[in-house]
């Protein structure tokens, strides 16, 4: 069996085409797994687009614990008899993977885009050394851990004739010795990099919070009207909230442009925006590493060169 | 307050080099340093002991030489390290059953302090892992952590939301890098360090027969060929041609 796990539907959905073709590949049944309250209707949806089984793990918890889900999901695969086991890799599902991973004694691969079946043998690749390397891993026992981020595979089309059966059953799981105090939405502008088709970034070389609006005036005129930072900017000096940060700690990000202004190009910035279609780089050093990872860069002093751009901008689009 | 924290020996990627046809990293010869977020991991239970007094072993799973890396964390503040000497090829699987048994020789604690992630792969398996192995709660992505005589509060980075939580202990909590700034250890620190003691365990000792389940079969290169056109002369003419190139990408609106 290949099971399919996320807090975020989306995710399923998207993961459910990856495991309907390793499925296929192993002549194994695709079981899509709800953990919490029953909800038939988002059953019925996994199934519409290509689980054959929906497993609902009724339990009582409220909010999302490592220990608590691990405990369910790690009975929810004995119940199956899972040998695969795809879970969406937010937080949330990373932590719970490896954990599951830990109690099971089992194989693990964080953020792999990249899945197949190869003489027997399930193979999943993922980006390491900050975006520098793809290692192929292979797993050699059962089951395989897998998580797969946002976006790296497309749903298959939305099927609603699919049949498929829907399992409930009552698991018990131990309590934690944790509580959650408090869950506050972190501060955000409601920002979405990953989605955006132009980002315009900025980094250390600005001086004052108030310059960041160069960079807005840049977005507008580009359309975009997507803003994003490197690490200082959102995590140490705070002057834009987090959903703006793009990196290896921060967001991935694949737009048809991406403008970094004031960057200096260090792996772990590249690490988040190295897939996007054109790079350019503004840097008054010449010297700076973004030059190296840009396919157009001006040297200048951003402050003289993002009015001047925004405006020619401006000007060739009318 | 027994706190272990647990470290990693990397390699240090912004000194990689790549083979110039197969774009492939070549990791020998690569300068080693401790994973950064590990550091975060070392700094805030310096600060937990400094409130409420105790022990601080670190802990490693590497080569021999992570001995050297070992003495940076002894200066910083740690009282002693044990260090797992493991082959290179070694998983995550391997590596959180090897820490859970060295965990079980140095005997009773109170925490266990990770970074999220080390620097290199970057998959932040092993906190979960091991905690899962000692079964442990575990609070990852802590932000803040506020140790108390008989519990611990944690601020948790879970993405969109901030998560407080709180446990008894045993726990083992897993930092992020914007958790504090590690101290730089003084001169008399880095000397002192020479005299903390260091305990060596094979891995064999440890765990008889531990085989990986994940095995790495290849390093693919990864290219980053890009234009690399870079306007550096008069900036009024620098940016028409910029414009006009990123008209021509079809790049521009829309």
């Amino acid at each position: 069996m290949v099971l399919v796990y996320s807090d975020n539907k989306k995710l399923v959905f998207e993961m459910l085409n990856v495991a309907v073709e390793l499925g296929k590949n192993t002549k194994k049944e695709v079981i899509a797994v709800i953990i919490g309250k029953s909800d038939e209707s988002l059953a019925r949806e996994y199934i519409s687009y290509g689980a054959d089984n929906v497993f609902i793990a009724e339990t009582n918890f409220e909010t999302f614990k490592a220990e608590e889900y691990t405990d369910i999901l790690s009975k929810v695969v004995e119940e199956t008899g899972a040998d695969t086991i795809l879970i969406g890799s937010n937080k949330n599902g990373k932590e719970l993977s490896a954990r599951l991973g830990g109690i099971l004694n089992a194989g693990c691969v964080v953020d792999s885009n990249n899945i197949y079946i190869k003489d027997n043998n399930i193979f999943a690749e993922r980006v390491v050394y900050s975006g520098n390397a793809i290692a192929i891993l292979k797993f050699n026992s059962k089951p395989a851990i897998i998580t797969i981020p946002p976006k790296a595979f497309d749903p298959l089309k939305k099927d609603e004739k699919r049949k498929g059966e829907i399992t409930k059953k009552k698991i018990e799981a131990e309590k934690s010795q944790s509580k959650i105090l408090k869950v506050q939405e972190l501060k955000s502008e409601g920002v979405n990099v990953e989605d955006a088709e132009i980002i315009v970034s900025c980094g250390r070389g600005f001086k004052n919070k108030e310059d960041i609006k160069l960079v807005n005036d840049l977005a507008d005129v580009l359309k975009g009207k997507t803003v994003g930072c490197s690490r200082p900017i959102a995590a140490d000096l705070k002057w834009l909230s987090e959903d703006h940060w793009i990196g290896l700690s921060g967001h991935k990000v694949k737009p048809k442009l991406y403008i970094a202004a004031g960057i200096s190009g260090q792996i772990q910035h590249i690490a988040g925006m190295r897939d996007s279609g054109i790079i350019v780089a503004i840097n008054k050093d010449p010297e700076a590493l973004i030059f190296k990872s840009a396919d157009y860069g001006i040297v200048g002093d951003l402050y003289e060169v993002i009015p001047k751009l925004t405006a020619a901008v401006k000007e060739k689009m009318g | 307050m027994n706190i272990i924290v647990c470290a990693k020996q990397v390699v240090d990627v912004s000194e990689m080099k790549f083979d110039s046809s197969t774009k492939k990293p070549i990791l020998q010869g690569v300068s080693q340093k401790i994973s950064d977020i590990d550091k975060n991991a070392m700094e805030e239970a310096i600060k937990i002991k400094d409130k409420h007094g105790g022990k601080i072993t670190v802990l490693t799973v590497g080569p021999a030489n992570a001995k050297e890396r070992i003495k940076e964390l002894l200066a910083m503040g740690a009282d002693e390290g044990v260090l797992v000497v493991a082959l290179d090829n070694i998983d995550y699987h391997m590596t959180a059953t090897l820490l859970a048994e060295a965990v079980k020789k140095i005997g009773e604690y109170d925490m266990i302090l990770c970074g999220e992630a080390s620097v290199d792969l970057f998959s932040g398996q092993i906190g979960p892992r091991l905690a899962g192995l000692l079964k442990i709660p575990q609070i990852t992505y802590a932000m803040k952590v506020t140790a108390e005589k008989n519990s611990v509060t944690a601020e948790q980075n879970m993405g969109k939301n901030v998560v407080t939580s709180e446990s008894t202990y045993p726990a083992l909590i897993t930092v992020t890098k914007e958790i504090n700034e590690p101290r730089l250890p003084s001169l008399m620190q880095i000397l002192g360090a020479a005299n903390k003691p260091i305990n060596e365990y094979t891995a064999e000792t440890l765990v008889k027969d531990v085989k990986p389940v994940v095995e790495t079969i290849d390093l693919k290169g990864v290219s980053m060929e890009r234009k690399n056109v870079i306007y550096k002369n008069d900036l009024d003419e620098s940016v028409e041609q910029l414009v006009n190139s990123l008209a021509k990408e079809g790049v521009l609106g829309g």
